[in-house]
């Protein structure tokens, strides 16, 4: 009797429990379909209230007009070609220097390593100033180079490599090497293939990263079509007094979609990348 | 003697080669450096610079010596302004952040709740969102007049609330949009601290007639407490470089946000006023390095604590 009682009781907990985090979930989720729904609806049912979650007349006219009055399609191409190639360069340089810091002995490198360590405690805020002169001065203004150099040699990314590095065997290098392999060679064909679920975990944190980044592009960022769809969203709020969701929303829903299909898709590497800094760091 | 050609084979071929002086790994690391003196080290020592002087962009430079700093601090300077705020978000959000998503690790990592990936997923699926896009959501769903959330409200009787307009009010949906982002990134850090308590440890205190809750406080919190910290000091620089939430979040029209009456103005959307509205690059600089040395300061302070202990 009194072990039944017991029984009963857990379960109620249990549904409590349930019932909390699917609340959560439901919390969790509520924006983002906030935001879908009003993508699909038109200007006089998002200027309504009592609002509505699903749209009473769904329509693409948000969409539509994005592409006609805003070159929508450019940018999101603009933000596809800078958070990729900032990606695949930043893969490159950390591993290269990954590599040297994991594989190598030489002098001075616990003190260069400790260095590289130090510069992650510079918030990156100090150089905006400073850096807009510089890329005035150079005609970076407007360019896309300036939002891809400045974060192509990561401190993260090299501390994060190395980790994953020194799993592989010392005798795999020795023995390419016997065989008249370059040092340069060995990276390419041997390290990098082997590194691949450490280049995918940080290769999406950079490029969400990038994809991202607001404050950076909007500041060197100026004509129309060389904006990132990140900052042309806020663009679109052009007029003094009031926000054009339908617009917006249609815009977030562009930008959105892709990082949760990526995010999706890899999810077990990304996560295992960024929790490595907590546990190893 | 075998134990000593062993020995000489087992040293790599590769790391015997560095004692000949190559340069290969140095040029294999010169990009992050080249790279780091041209985009970091230069900028940071040249906004040094222009913290103590005035400059518009065209004309000339004139020294001024501390007095962007002291305008900073004197009454009607914002920056004391901007840090008040983000100290107030921080004690908003940051403790009920850190112990919720640490609770929910734990619900998470127990064996006896199904489906823990599915949960998982979606607690975090709001960290890889474009935050422009959901500041967006978030200022339409606490509209005044045509948002969710009143509706929500005027089920239960409560009239309409001007949820931006209140100085208060605007600082918590701040803090609610902070912890709606991030609550799933930290309880992913926790979940992987967690992974490293063994499951004998909550058996014998079971056995032991301890409660969930025992365990929790007595087990769970101090094994984590590397990973608490680790959260609030990520937190701490996250506040503190708050930028792009409230620069859209109590925006109206094309103003920039920051309001109502400055209550939800950052350091960064600070210097982004100063630096390119305003075009006085010599204050947005005295503001960022003013940041710098605080945000410098909890860098260290979070290696002393953590590093001694470890």
């Amino acid at each position: 009797m009194n072990l039944k009682k017991g029984k009963k009781k857990r379960c109620f907990k249990k549904i409590l429990l349930y019932l909390f985090l699917i609340l959560l979930v439901a919390a969790m989720v509520f924006p983002l379909l906030w935001m879908f729904s009003a993508a699909f609806k038109v200007k006089s049912e998002i200027f309504h209230f009592p609002p509505t979650l699903i749209p009473k007349n769904p329509t693409f006219s948000n969409f539509l007009s994005l592409f006609e009055r805003f070159p929508f399609g450019r940018n999101l191409l603009n933000s596809a070609f800078v958070a990729s190639s900032a990606a695949a360069l930043s893969l490159f340089f950390c591993s290269l220097a990954a590599f040297s810091f994991a594989k190598y002995r030489f002098s001075g490198r616990d003190f260069l390593f400790l260095f590289l360590l130090g510069t992650m405690l510079i918030p990156y805020h100090v150089t905006l100033i400073p850096l807009f002169i510089f890329y005035r001065r150079i005609q970076w203004i407007d360019k896309f180079w300036g939002l891809i150099f400045p974060g192509m040699a990561n401190a993260f990314g090299i501390f994060f490599m190395r980790q994953y590095m020194f799993l592989i065997p010392d005798e795999l290098l020795d023995s390419a090497r016997i065989d008249g392999c370059s040092d340069f060679r060995i990276f390419l064909q041997i390290i990098l293939p082997m590194c691949r679920p450490a280049l995918t975990a940080l290769g999406v944190i950079f490029f969400m990263a990038s994809w991202n980044n607001f404050l950076w592009p909007l500041i060197i960022l100026k004509s129309d079509k060389m904006l990132t769809a990140v900052v042309a969203i806020r663009r679109l709020q052009s007029g003094p007094l009031w926000t054009p969701y339908g617009l917006i929303f249609a815009g977030s829903v562009l930008v959105v979609l892709p990082l949760i299909i990526l995010f999706l898709a890899v999810q077990k590497e990304f996560i295992a990348g960024i929790t490595s800094g907590a546990i190893k760091g | 003697m075998a134990k000593q050609v062993q020995g000489i084979e087992k040293e790599s071929l590769f790391k015997r080669k560095k004692r000949r002086g190559n340069k290969i790994p140095y040029l294999f690391i010169s990009p992050f450096f080249i790279l780091f003196a041209i985009f970091m080290l230069c900028p940071t020592l040249y906004s040094f610079y222009l913290s103590f002087h005035e400059w518009n962009g065209v004309g000339p430079t004139t020294y001024v010596g501390l007095s962007n700093y002291t305008k900073l601090f004197s009454g009607g300077g914002l920056f004391l302004k901007s840090m008040t705020n983000c100290t107030i978000i921080f004690f908003e959000y940051v403790p009920i952040m850190t112990l919720g998503a640490l609770i929910l690790a734990s619900l998470l990592n127990s064996r006896y709740i199904r489906l823990q990936g599915v949960f998982r997923t979606f607690i975090f699926l709001p960290y890889v969102t474009a935050i422009i896009a959901i500041t967006y959501s978030f200022q339409y769903l606490l509209d005044t007049n045509y948002g969710m959330i009143n509706l929500f409200l005027s089920w239960f009787g409560i009239e309409r609330i001007a949820w931006l307009n209140s100085p208060t009010l605007a600082r918590i949906c701040l803090s609610s949009l902070i912890t709606w982002r991030w609550l799933g990134y930290n309880m992913v850090l926790f979940l992987a601290g967690l992974q490293f308590i063994p499951p004998e440890l909550y058996e014998a205190a079971k056995i032991d007639g301890a409660t969930p809750l025992q365990s929790f406080l007595h087990i769970t919190i101090p094994l984590v407490k590397p990973i608490i910290f680790f959260c609030i000091f990520l937190s701490t620089i996250g506040t503190f470089s708050l930028f792009d939430e409230p620069f859209i979040l109590t925006s109206i029209g094309t103003s920039t946000g920051g309001g109502p009456v400055n209550a939800t103005l950052s350091p960064i959307l600070l210097l982004y006023n100063m630096g390119f509205r305003y075009l006085r690059f010599g204050t947005a600089s005295a503001v960022a390095y003013l940041l710098f040395v605080v945000l410098f300061l909890c860098g260290l302070f979070e290696i002393k604590f953590l590093g001694g202990k470890r």
